[in-house]
């Protein structure tokens, strides 16, 4: 089955600093709790905005400026932790089409690539200046290019990294795995018919 | 040249290269729970698919349910509609379920090498990141999101690029008081903790030959908290031991053929390495996190980092915890003890913390809990009396399930309570309260919190503290 062809993703950003943001944060577990991901974008990052308003502070995910935002500009190891695709699924279904990080974590990386949703890494300093540039003129209309590998911004473009299967994976669709998967069955019979302990050793 | 166990098993098991690039990887076993599979499930149904291998497929409860008052349905609605789904649609699919009420359930990270599921070089996928805990066997183990579910279930297959091989060897004699946990938490606190992204960290050296499987399932268990997906040991004697009579391990003549295969499938003497790391065991002392992600920690006499310095990211985990810069770790008061999970909810776990509380009682104002990682575990416990040393010493002695390690179920934490954890994460909100705070340490350190009410240093506590657990 094929997907969406992702190449380029436009749209405002919203900045959200600090490094080792975990999938708990991201997501807290008791929303985790139902047979569906409808309605996961309410609850993003919903203890972190819950503690920042009783500090009189406003979360990113709840600054007016930001809202509509689909591109999201994170720092270090951005999803450690738990295999929750809530955590993707919840900012995917809140707007979020690209995050821009220094880092990922592995299977907060691949879970996003599963649901189309891109992860580009750029330079630490190039993250701070997107960021700073957005906290000035959040209105800014940033852009995400997987084939030129950059992120433009007014009055500057920046480098971004992508590796080449998941750059193509989303270029030509090819995120929807399943199908990919199943469509040589025979040969995976032949895989899982060498393996000693499926054929009693 | 040599390979490891790591680039064996991964050749064995693959199936082709994708145009995308990625490894087609064939999966050998498929272990399941309530909470990461049932939009998994919905997508089989939406497009016609089956279950490929169900008999390669068991499933389990173990992240929601109630650790007492387990009658049907569930209080929590949400709970109740959950488990129905996986009962549902493992009915439809035709897929094994250890359910509330069945010897067999129990933590699915527990359940699978106790019912020999889980075996020498195997790939094994689950919708959970501590799956790494199967590498102890010597399988490769992943943790996965619902979406590679999904895959798995229809395929049994998941696409996924090649890992790199960091081999960390432990050298040593443990310390008195200091167990595998602290191991890992050593392990974690120097590599960072996404010091082991894009690798699979294969642990060795003679500390870790000489551990027990349970002390290898702990290790194992937390290289995802490093960054590393994917973590093993080698098999040897000590895992053949364990699997022989297991239910689903091969038996007989079976089991001897298997011991040479899985003798064979262990990283080669000459293997290559992306990356070599070694760690003194001598070094070692009781660890304990201070901080909102596993990485932080220190030894149990030390003192918390942050004085002098203005780095943003401790201040505000040293801020969230209610610590100041500078600050001794030890007799930091607790308000709950935990005792349980997929990386200390073991019978050997339990033991050694039994070992400590004996004689003593739980402090006052703290709330202790037990909650064994399976029932296997727990009728085990409950015939070597622990449950009773447990309970006289003030713990509740609960069914198995995660319980308060992720506070998906009613165990939680409430407010800003501390609690001293033997489970594997500490990050902000993790126990179920959004400002509740978690110090992991090993259970032996929990129980030794539980009974004076502050961090302590268990090696003060008891003079017969052994040296590792063997």
């Amino acid at each position: 089955m094929g997907a969406a062809k992702i190449q380029v993703i436009d749209g405002r950003a919203l900045p959200l600093r600090g490094d080792d943001m975990d999938t708990d944060r991201i997501m807290p577990a008791r929303f985790l709790k139902s047979i569906t991901f409808e309605g996961l974008e309410q609850h993003v990052f919903e203890d972190d905005r819950l503690a920042a308003s009783r500090s009189g502070q406003v979360h990113p995910f709840d600054d007016p400026r930001f809202q509509g935002a689909s591109i999201l500009l994170a720092n270090r190891n951005f999803g450690a932790g738990s295999s929750r695709e809530h955590a993707p699924q919840g900012l995917h279904r809140w707007g979020i089409r690209a995050v821009v990080a220094e880092s990922f974590a592995e299977i907060f990386f691949g879970n996003s690539l599963m649901m189309g949703l891109a992860c580009v890494t750029a330079s630490a300093k190039d993250v701070e200046a997107l960021m700073s540039l957005v906290d000035r003129n959040p209105a800014a209309a940033l852009s995400v290019d997987l084939k030129a590998g950059t992120c433009q911004a007014p009055g500057m473009t920046v480098a971004i990294s992508i590796p080449d299967h998941v750059r193509d994976t989303l270029m030509t669709g090819g995120w929807d795995t399943t199908g990919l998967l199943i469509d040589n069955y025979e040969q995976v019979e032949r895989t899982a018919a060498k393996l000693p302990y499926l054929a009693g050793f | 040249m040599g390979r490891t166990l790591l680039q064996k098993v991964w050749d064995l098991h693959k199936v082709r290269t994708l145009p995308t690039g990625q490894t087609q990887l064939f999966i050998g076993l498929h272990l399941i729970h309530e909470v990461t599979t049932p939009q998994a499930f919905d997508a089989l149904r939406q497009r016609g698919w089956t279950v490929a291998r169900p008999d390669r497929t068991f499933a389990t409860v173990d992240h929601i349910v109630p650790t007492r008052q387990r009658q049907r349905p569930f209080i929590d609605v949400m709970a109740e509609d959950m488990i129905a789904s996986l009962e549902r649609n493992t009915r439809d699919f035709g897929v094994p379920l250890y359910d509330i009420g069945d010897e067999r359930q129990g933590i699915v990270h527990v359940i699978g090498p106790e019912l020999g599921l889980t075996q020498p070089g195997m790939t094994i996928a689950c919708g959970d990141s501590h799956t790494s805990t199967h590498g102890a066997f010597g399988a490769v183990a992943f943790g996965i999101g619902t979406s590679q579910v999904r895959d798995v279930l229809a395929s049994q297959c998941m696409a996924i690029e090649p890992l790199k091989a960091r081999r960390i060897r432990v050298t040593g004699r443990l310390p008195r008081g200091v167990y595998a946990k602290d191991v890992i938490l050593t392990i974690i606190q120097r590599l960072g903790i996404s010091g082991g992204n894009g690798y699979a960290y294969e642990y060795a050296g003679d500390t870790i030959e000489q551990m027990s499987m349970d002390e290898r399932m702990t290790i194992c268990n937390m290289s995802i908290e490093g960054g590393a997906r994917v973590g093993y040991v080698n098999p040897d004697e000590t895992t053949f031991a364990y699997m022989e009579g297991r239910p689903f391990a091969p038996q007989g003549e079976a089991f001897e053929r298997a011991k040479t295969w899985w003798r064979s499938i262990a990283s080669d003497r000459d293997a290559v390495y992306d990356d070599d790391v070694e760690i003194r065991a001598a070094e070692l002392t009781p660890v304990v996190t201070w901080g909102v992600n596993p990485g932080q920690s220190i030894g149990v006499t030390g003192s918390v980092p942050g004085a002098g310095g203005a780095d943003a990211q401790v201040a505000d985990a040293l801020a969230y915890m209610g610590l100041s810069a500078g600050q001794p770790i030890e007799g930091m008061k607790i308000d709950v003890a935990f005792i349980g999970s997929c990386t200390n909810g073991r019978l050997s776990d339990l033991r050694e913390a039994a070992r400590i509380v004996r004689g003593h009682h739980v402090a006052k104002g703290v709330k202790a809990l037990v909650v064994p990682g399976s029932v296997s575990v727990q009728r085990a416990a409950e015939r070597e009396g622990l449950d009773a040393t447990f309970r006289e010493a003030g713990f509740d002695w609960r069914d198995a399930g995660c319980s308060m390690c992720l506070g998906m179920n009613p165990d939680k934490l409430e407010g800003n309570q501390v609690c001293a954890a033997s489970s594997n994460r500490n990050f902000k909100g993790r126990q179920g309260s959004p400002t509740g705070r978690t110090l992991l340490m090993s259970p032996a350190m929990v129980a030794a919190a539980a009974i004076t009410g502050v961090v302590t240093d268990v090696r003060e506590l008891v003079d017969d503290v052994p040296a590792g657990v063997r």
